[in-house]
């Protein structure tokens, strides 16, 4: 129970993300974990596949860091500000770098995910019928369906070596709790074989426990939990701060140019210690234009048990006694 | 005296009226929200916007500046996670009207996304791809597209990558009948049997100029109206209401 699982983001990413190996970094514009690549940037890591269903910079960062050299997605625009220039470089045989693409529909990343936390084999899908990219990626496959005899489209799952997220907040064991756009970050963690999740607050278990069903991912499939504040920078965290929609809309002009992104790596990301380095760069003044104010969720009874404790059906628990004692 | 419509304008109104009597919308942030907002209000008050990002029943303070906007959350009647949208809302077939965008369309309506130029391998110019474009264009009952250039380029006899097909009506596949109406600044085509055909032009265009910028050989419906220009008060209530500041009007 009392696994303390907190970490700081150099150490969890410097403990679980090894050369080579396949990351998921998922956020569907929203909770994105930002301050996390740019910890895999600082350090330098290579050779990563990265699984992010709808880019945005970050992936142009990794590519000019090195430390990109394959990408699973199933949208490669810059969230909805324009081109993700350094990535298109990559892609279209321009400049030095190289990027092999594995592509599907958002349909289909959902259904590689599914598969993967499910441990399935496969994943059916009905959309690929006539679609150039099922011609175009081995992976996506047809099978017969074993009951109608109709032919029906598979992909295979995705297990990523490790699934980084980001969130609102967790306790210190790492029970993880989302609110507003959620995504895929339930189902990208689940197909993780390590899981690390940044979050803008650690709070006490009493947070946690008093809205349960606000829990997304258990903390027993978390391995390190890392308090990152503005770490999802520069999209929205709700609740906490908007998106920073200058900064999208100055990237696509930024990349551009050839070798704009290393210099940019170089100032804000290489030249600074860590996120904290990062949000000094920024100022306050910029993220305080980011800044929301408050609309509370409304509170919902979940009941309090009332009758007498019977046997219980294993080891009585002391503390859940007292609760009931108190509830009396 | 009302200033005459822009492009984006006259777009937006084409797209409201075709919007007519239409319930459940998936839609994208700036024209198909527009459109969708328009009509609303202005005779089809219980339309109803779903966005990719999951987010039912909007009701937003201000204008969104992407899907994943929080402000569309604050508000909102409901919220569902990735999985649930594309499996049970889309796949699942409760989308009437899907407004897709395209860097290339065809005859049959099947969109490009995805490149132009070269090959897939190596493509000239690198589009962002499909996102949730295959599975709308699968399972929406009816699509509609929008396209703000309407050349050779865009309306083209074939595409350089097919990413969203039209329904090839194969058991146990797709399941929509795709595209049913394209909206261009020079007209609107319809579905015809499986073809997109010239419907109504825009005020001032006529069929040949239309024939000359489509890359197919164009199919004319028996009879081509004129459509009629956005009104003052459609107009009104885009510029006054829905957009004062201009966001996606420019």
């Amino acid at each position: 129970m009392s696994a303390d699982r907190v970490m700081t983001l150099a150490g969890a990413i410097g403990a679980f993300v090894q050369p080579g190996m396949t990351v998921a970094l998922e956020g569907f514009g929203h909770l994105v974990p930002t301050a996390a690549g740019h910890e895999i940037i600082r350090q330098r890591i290579g050779g990563l596949t990265v699984c992010r269903m709808s880019c945005d910079m970050m992936i142009d960062q990794l590519i000019a860091a090195g430390c990109l050299s394959g990408l699973v997605s199933s949208f490669i625009g810059n969230s909805s500000g324009g081109s993700l220039h350094e990535l298109r470089r990559a892609l279209e045989g321009r400049g030095d770098r190289v990027v092999t693409l594995d592509e599907y529909s958002h349909g289909g990343m959902i259904a590689r995910y599914a598969a993967g936390a499910a441990k399935l084999p496969f994943y059916p899908i009905r959309s690929y019928d006539g679609s150039d990219l099922a011609a175009v990626n081995p992976s996506i496959r047809a099978v017969t369906d074993p009951y109608s005899g109709d032919v029906i489209h598979v992909v295979p799952p995705l297990n990523p070596d490790v699934s980084i997220i980001h969130a609102q907040r967790a306790d210190r064991r790492g029970n993880v709790q989302a609110w507003g756009i959620l995504g895929i970050q339930q189902d990208v963690a689940f197909a993780g074989r390590r899981v690390i999740v940044t979050v803008e607050e650690i709070v006490d278990d009493e947070v946690i426990r008093a809205d349960p069903n606000r829990t997304i991912i258990p903390s027993q499939i978390v391995d390190a939990v890392v308090e990152c504040p503005f770490g999802s920078h520069p999209a929205p965290v709700q609740g906490y701060y908007d998106r920073d929609d200058a900064f999208f809309r100055a990237w696509s002009d930024r990349a551009r140019t050839e070798g704009a992104v290393t210099s940019w790596l170089e100032t804000h990301v290489w030249a600074t210690a860590d996120h904290a380095g990062y949000l000094d760069l920024l100022g306050p003044e910029a993220l305080g234009r980011l800044r929301v104010g408050q609309a509370w969720s409304g509170r919902v009874n979940y009941g309090q048990h009332l009758r007498p404790a019977g046997p219980a059906p294993g080891q009585p628990e002391a503390g859940r006694d007292a609760d009931r004692e108190a509830a009396r | 005296m009302t200033a005459p419509a822009t492009v984006t304008e006259l777009l937006t109104v084409l797209a409201a009226r075709e919007l007519a009597g239409r319930r459940i919308v998936f839609a994208g942030i700036g024209l198909p929200t527009l459109a969708a907002c328009l009509a609303q209000l202005t005779g089809t008050p219980d339309i109803e916007i779903i966005y990719e990002s999951g987010v039912t029943g909007a009701h937003p303070a201000g204008l969104p500046t992407t899907i994943s906007d929080s402000i569309l959350v604050t508000g909102a009647e409901g919220v569902l996670p990735m999985p649930q949208l594309f499996g049970y809302v889309i796949q699942g077939q409760r989308i009437d009207i899907g407004f897709l965008g395209a860097a290339q369309i065809d005859s049959r309506g099947s969109l490009n996304s995805t490149m132009i130029g070269g090959s897939y391998a190596r493509p000239e110019h690198r589009l962002p791809g499909s996102g949730g474009a295959i599975e709308v264009m699968a399972h929406a009952r009816e699509v509609f597209v929008v396209m703000r250039r309407h050349t050779p380029q865009t309306l083209v006899d074939r595409l350089d990558f097919v990413t969203s097909p039209a329904p090839q009506g194969r058991r146990g596949q797709a399941t929509g009948r795709g595209v049913t109406r394209l909206i261009t600044p020079l007209g609107v085509f319809s579905r015809e049997d499986d073809e997109l055909v010239l419907s109504s032009v825009t005020p001032g265009v006529t069929v040949d100029q239309v024939r000359a910028a489509t890359g197919w050989p164009l199919a004319v419906a028996g009879t081509v109206a004129d459509a009629e220009p956005p009104t003052p008060e459609e107009l009104r209530v885009l510029r006054e209401v829905l957009d004062p500041g201009r966001i996606y009007l420019r």
